[in-house]
This record gives C-alpha cells, structure tokens and sequence, in this order.
C-alpha cells in the first residue's frame, strides 16, 4: 500500500525533490515486505535482503540528490518538467 | 485486530500495533503526497520512516529497526533538508499539469497495481505456518545475521560496498564546482569596493552596538548625535523586525544625576 502511494507520488509530484523522497518511501515499503516475509518463513535471508536494499537506496539517495543539486545549479529550476532539453 | 489475529496468528498486542502504526503511516505517506510544502514531506516522511523501524523491531528484526532509524530517517532525510534548503523550500508545485489527464490515469493505474500486489502477498502469506524468528534468533539477531552476511552474501556484500564507496565518489564529482575565472584576490576586492559604491561604505560598513548588557548583532550603534545608525544592522533582521531598540540600554535621567 505504501508502495502504491509511493508510486503515485512519483508520476503525478514535479518537485523533483519530493518525487525522489516517494521513490524512497517505495524502496522502504518492499523492506517492508521484505522482513515480514523472513519473519513468516522463519529465516533471516529476507532481512539480509532488505539491509542490501537499504544500502543500495542510500547510494542512490546519495547520487540523485548530487544530481539534483547539480541541475538545480544550471538551470535554476528544481521541477521536473522543465529537464525537457533531450525532447526534439 | 480480529483479522490479523485469525489469519497471520500474529499475537495481541503486535496486531494492535500494526492496526495503529499501520493507518498512521499510510496516512502520512499520503500527506506526504499531498502537502504543499516539501518540507512538510519531508517530515511526514521522517515519521513513515519511523513507524517501519518500529514495525522492523516488533518482527524480530532488531539490527534491521535499528538501522533503519540510524540510516534513514538519521541520515537520507537528513540530506534530504539539506538538498531542500539548497534548492529552496519555497519552490512548490503548480497543481496543473502539463500531460493532460494524467493525474487520473496514474491513481488508476497505481491504484490497479496496488491490487495486483495485494493479491500477490495475501497468496504468498495466507497458507503458509507463520514460523517466527526465535530459532534462527538464538544466538541474537546481530550474530545470527552476521552468520548469513559473511558466509552466504559474502560476494555481494563486497560488491555493495563497492558500490558505496563509488556512490561517494560520484556525489564529489558531480557537486565539484570548477572556477572558470580566478578568485579575486584582497587586492581585487578592495579596489572594486573603492570603485563601486559610495565611498561612506567603501572601508565596511559599521558594527552592531556593543552595550554593556547586550551585546548580540540585533541592537544597532548610535551615531554621534545619539540616533541609531541604520545600516549597523543586517538586512535580514531589519525585514524581519527583529531589531531591538538600543535606547534601553542608555543610562536613565535619574541614574545619571547620582
């Protein structure tokens, strides 16, 4: 459910800082997912799963932001439909 | 409550917790969505980010909850505010769209996806025994992760750590600003001060008032004939009306004639 909130927020937000802040609320919905599972299966390969994603989501926190910033710094601009340059 | 208690045997007082928490964090996430002010997403967001940890410690996953409050909602939206003040907080959404129709077409479509994942979780959970994690908890919840971690993910817990170290490496490069023009020296600055402006601020302009009670930067100094001089005071303060009256300060009639 936090997924599909997650997902909408990413299509229909244009701060491309809170479209980045859904897609996180995404990755965190399948840990989510993730831990109840190991906990249903009464294994822990599920939780080393989500402690990979959340790693893999801090990088990517890391990466995007920087990009962000970047185009931020270019084109003065943080909506994300404005990055329209590639389109003919 | 009877629901979860019936169908995932979770104990009593955990399906209370998940009945409370549970609509909590989706309320938020939706907040999250709805909220004019990015900020005010971001902290919603730090709240849904809490509320899981608290799920991920009532489910046996004591390293994971403690991890999620430490990396997540410590660090991620951390930088998350910082990035939002960088940009600037005031740059909200215009609620019209630039693709037309696509704000119902994306509920739609997530809402369908929402009920196809629904679906998929309540066929993978509801035959199933739930075992529970106290077997594969004895040793504690750390050394029995440490055991999975370094024997059987070895290879891929090396390469996300590769990972991380790359992530850091990109974030330098892409916020690395180059200088197209030298840095102007002391030299350059005082002689474009000296040329620009008028020359009543060309040495800087005066410090805020230094009282004996009082000495912070919101008090203005007094000019020769005792009236405040205005430009002692940052701009910003002055717009905000935080500047404080320097007469309160001044010895009074009575104290004088003593």
């Amino acid at each position: 459910m936090l997924f599909t909130i997650g997902a909408i927020g990413v299509v229909v937000r244009r701060n491309a800082i809170v479209v980045f802040m859904c897609i996180e609320l995404m990755l965190n919905a399948a840990n989510l997912a993730f831990v109840t599972f190991a906990r249903i299966n009464g294994n822990l390969d599920g939780q080393v799963m989500a402690f990979f994603t959340m790693v893999v989501a801090a990088c990517e926190v890391v990466v995007g932001l920087a990009i962000i910033v970047t185009i931020y710094r270019s084109r003065r601009s943080a909506s994300v439909d404005d990055a329209s340059l590639l389109r003919r | 409550m009877n629901l979860a208690l019936e169908l995932g045997k979770t104990s009593a007082p955990e399906a209370t917790l998940f009945w409370i928490l549970g609509p909590l964090a989706v309320l938020a996430a939706l907040g999250m969505l709805l909220a004019k002010k990015a900020v005010h997403s971001a902290i919603l967001m730090a709240w849904v980010m809490i509320t899981l940890a608290i799920f991920y410690i009532a489910q046996d996953a004591l390293f994971l909850g403690i991890v999620q409050v430490v990396v997540y909602t410590g660090a991620v939206m951390m930088l998350f505010l910082f990035i939002l003040m960088l940009v600037g907080i005031d740059s909200t959404d215009s609620l019209t769209e630039t693709i037309r129709g696509l704000r119902p077409i994306a509920i739609l479509a997530a809402l369908g996806f929402g009920g196809l994942l629904v679906s998929l979780v309540g066929r993978a959970t509801l035959g199933h025994e739930e075992v529970g994690l106290d077997t594969a908890n004895a040793q504690g919840n750390v050394p029995a992760l440490a055991q999975l971690l370094f024997s059987r993910y070895v290879w891929a817990f090396e390469v996300v750590s590769a990972l991380l170290i790359t992530a850091a490496l990109g974030a330098m490069v892409l916020a690395h600003n180059h200088r197209v023009t030298s840095r102007p020296t002391q030299r350059d600055l005082s002689v474009m001060r000296f040329r620009t402006g008028s020359l009543a601020s060309a040495a800087g302009l005066p410090n805020p008032g230094v009282y004996a009670l009082h000495n912070a930067v919101d008090v203005p100094a007094l000019l020769p004939d005792g009236t405040p001089a205005p430009n002692s005071i940052s701009a910003t303060l002055e717009a905000r009306g935080d500047v404080i009256d320097s007469r309160q300060f001044q010895l009074g009639e009575a104290e004088e004639e003593k």
